[in-house]
């Protein structure tokens, strides 16, 4: 479905995850961050860059590795995107959720 | 002669060496397979133990009755690959040289990555049905358990078989009904996931099910610790959940010998095209099973669709042509619910679980995502189907390596 954010259409899915990443910018960003309730703050940019940065290398994102990037730690990942992190943080970078796997 | 040797004799492995063994010329190529164990377990068959529907005898036999007598078993501890020598080095000393290899070292638990897992109350009151020796353990403990709470819990994703801590929830409550206890025991279901499963249509089929059962479910929960004095488990978000007893799927991860060999992400698995099955490293290295790190089912019915493609394209490999067999990310499990009863869900990379009929289109006679008899009958078969046909690598009649979608229900 589409949906107009920071004065641009994009298209997500029923998750409200962006399906097309060319369509994602800064502004798309910090629209996202809002509707979250998170004031994106330095730090969380370095783990959207990160998040990002893994996602065009198609390497499968987790908790664990975020806690392995050195980026930030599992405590401060959590404690800068509240409840599950992993979720809101992919959604705001807007990239796919990550498959947990099955 | 050239040589190819497989890693691992569990499930992966031992489907390789028959197929292989009758599809290579073997006036060119040796087959040798390297596992450190002499026994072969039957996985599935630990979430059955604790109940004391399976004994041990039913789950464990000799690896050496199931590989060829023209495949080299060798009971060895494998230290690592020297992936850029081609030759496998053995604890202990020797060396074996490859042409081709195939690894199938499988995936274990690792409760050491959670801080008190592994503490004073392990296999006390904390305990994990990944393992034979925690299954008996845990049996050994439910038999004269009085009541309270039981937490069964999920610590991180990926796992074996992700259906396994919901069908022992369903199995608990039934053994607690049947021992005429139920309404002493509170079972809650702890998750890191945010629903019962990862696919939508069928979370809400289980999550009805979990409710329907007087199961609690505590979804998004990342644990930190477990509290051995407190007896509670701890999240990220300083949420706790108390227990008397805890069933703990601990961090599954390959084995270190994929870190010994820098092989392995960072949960030990190997980086594998997720098509071909062909290692991303090196050409000469195949991976399949529970070892790869590919976006699949880590289940023993996954491991034998993907046998049946690996098989191809090892044979497309040395004739030196494109690895066209692709692999679909085909997983067909059957999931207990108790009470003598058990769905079935049928689903590859693109299309998740849904409703319909198995293996024939309109007609059955199994039920897709729906509790019925004859998929609990269905799962204990599956026993005798892994020991005579799947590890033999006999295909099983009907159901193909790629996913059907005829006969499901897809919206
Ligand atoms: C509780 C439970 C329930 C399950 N239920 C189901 C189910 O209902 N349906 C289903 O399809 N699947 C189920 N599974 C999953 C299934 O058992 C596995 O996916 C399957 O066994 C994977 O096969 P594999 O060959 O990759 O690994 P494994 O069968 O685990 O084999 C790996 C082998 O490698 C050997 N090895 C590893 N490292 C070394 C080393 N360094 N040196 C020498 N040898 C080594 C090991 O000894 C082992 O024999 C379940 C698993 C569990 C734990």
């Amino acid at each position: 479905m589409e949906k107009t954010i920071a004065n641009k259409t994009i298209t997500v899915n029923e998750e409200g995850y962006l399906t097309n990443f060319a369509e994602w910018n800064k502004e798309v960003g910090e629209a996202l961050a809002k509707e979250n309730h998170i004031d994106l703050t330095n730090k969380h940019w370095q783990v959207i860059d990160y998040i990002q940065d893994e996602f065009k290398k198609e390497s499968p994102l987790s908790i664990r590795k975020i806690g392995k990037s050195g980026v930030v730690d599992i405590k401060e990942f959590y404690s800068l995107f509240p409840s599950g992190p992993l979720k809101t943080a992919t959604k705001i970078a807007g990239v796919p959720k990550p498959a947990s796997c099955i | 002669m050239k040589r190819l040797v497989i890693l691992g004799a569990g499930t992966a492995g031992t489907m390789m060496a028959n197929h292989l063994h009758k599809k290579l010329n073997r006036k060119e190529w040796t087959i040798d397979i390297v596992d450190e164990r002499k026994e072969h377990h039957y996985q599935p068959g630990y979430l059955f133990l604790p109940f004391d529907i399976y004994k041990p005898d039913d789950i464990i036999k000799s690896i050496k009755d199931f590989i060829p007598s023209d495949v080299n078993l060798i009971t060895k501890k494998i230290d690592r690959i020297v992936a850029d020598e081609n030759y496998i080095q053995m604890t202990g000393g020797d060396q074996l040289h490859y042409d081709l290899l195939i690894i199938a070292t499988g995936a274990k638990i690792a409760p050491e990555e959670i801080e008190g897992m592994k503490g004073a109350e392990w296999h006390k009151t904390v305990f994990d049905f990944y393992t034979f020796e925690g299954s008996i353990a845990l049996r050994n403990k439910l038999r004269d358990w009085q009541g309270g709470n039981l937490v069964i819990h999920i610590t991180e994703m990926p796992i074996k078989c992700p259906v396994a801590p919901l069908e022992f929830a369903f199995l608990a409550d039934s053994y607690f009904i049947n021992k005429k206890m139920r309404d002493k025991v509170n079972i809650t279901y702890v998750t890191p996931l945010s629903g019962a499963f990862t696919k939508p249509k069928s979370t809400a089929a289980l999550e009805h099910l979990l409710q329907e059962k007087n199961i609690a479910i505590e979804s998004d929960f990342a644990i930190a610790e477990v509290n051995n004095e407190n007896k509670t488990i701890v999240d990220y978000g300083g949420k706790e959940i108390p227990f008397d007893l805890l069933v703990t799927v601990p961090t599954n991860k390959g084995d270190e010998l994929m870190e010994r060999s820098g092989l392995g992400d960072e949960l030990n698995y190997v980086p594998t095209n997720k098509e071909t099955l062909q290692s991303k490293d090196h050409a000469n290295i195949f991976v399949i099973g529970d070892a790869t790190n590919i976006p699949a089912s880590k289940a023993g019915s996954v491991a034998h669709f993907e046998a049946e493609i690996l098989t191809e394209n090892i044979l497309h490999y040395i004739k030196n042509e494109k690895l066209s067999a692709s692999f679909d990310g085909h997983a067909n499990c059957f999931i207990e619910t108790g009470k003598s009863k058990a769905l079935l869900i049928d689903f590859n990379y693109t299309h998740e679980p849904v409703n319909g009929t198995f293996p024939f289109a309109g007609v059955g006679p199994l039920q897709l995502l729906k509790e019925s008899k004859m998929n609990h009958w269905g799962k204990l078969a599956f026993r005798w189907i892994y020991w005579n046909m799947l590890l033999k690598g006999t295909p099983i009649p009907f159901v193909t390596a790629n996913m059907n979608t005829a006969g499901k229900h897809f919206n």
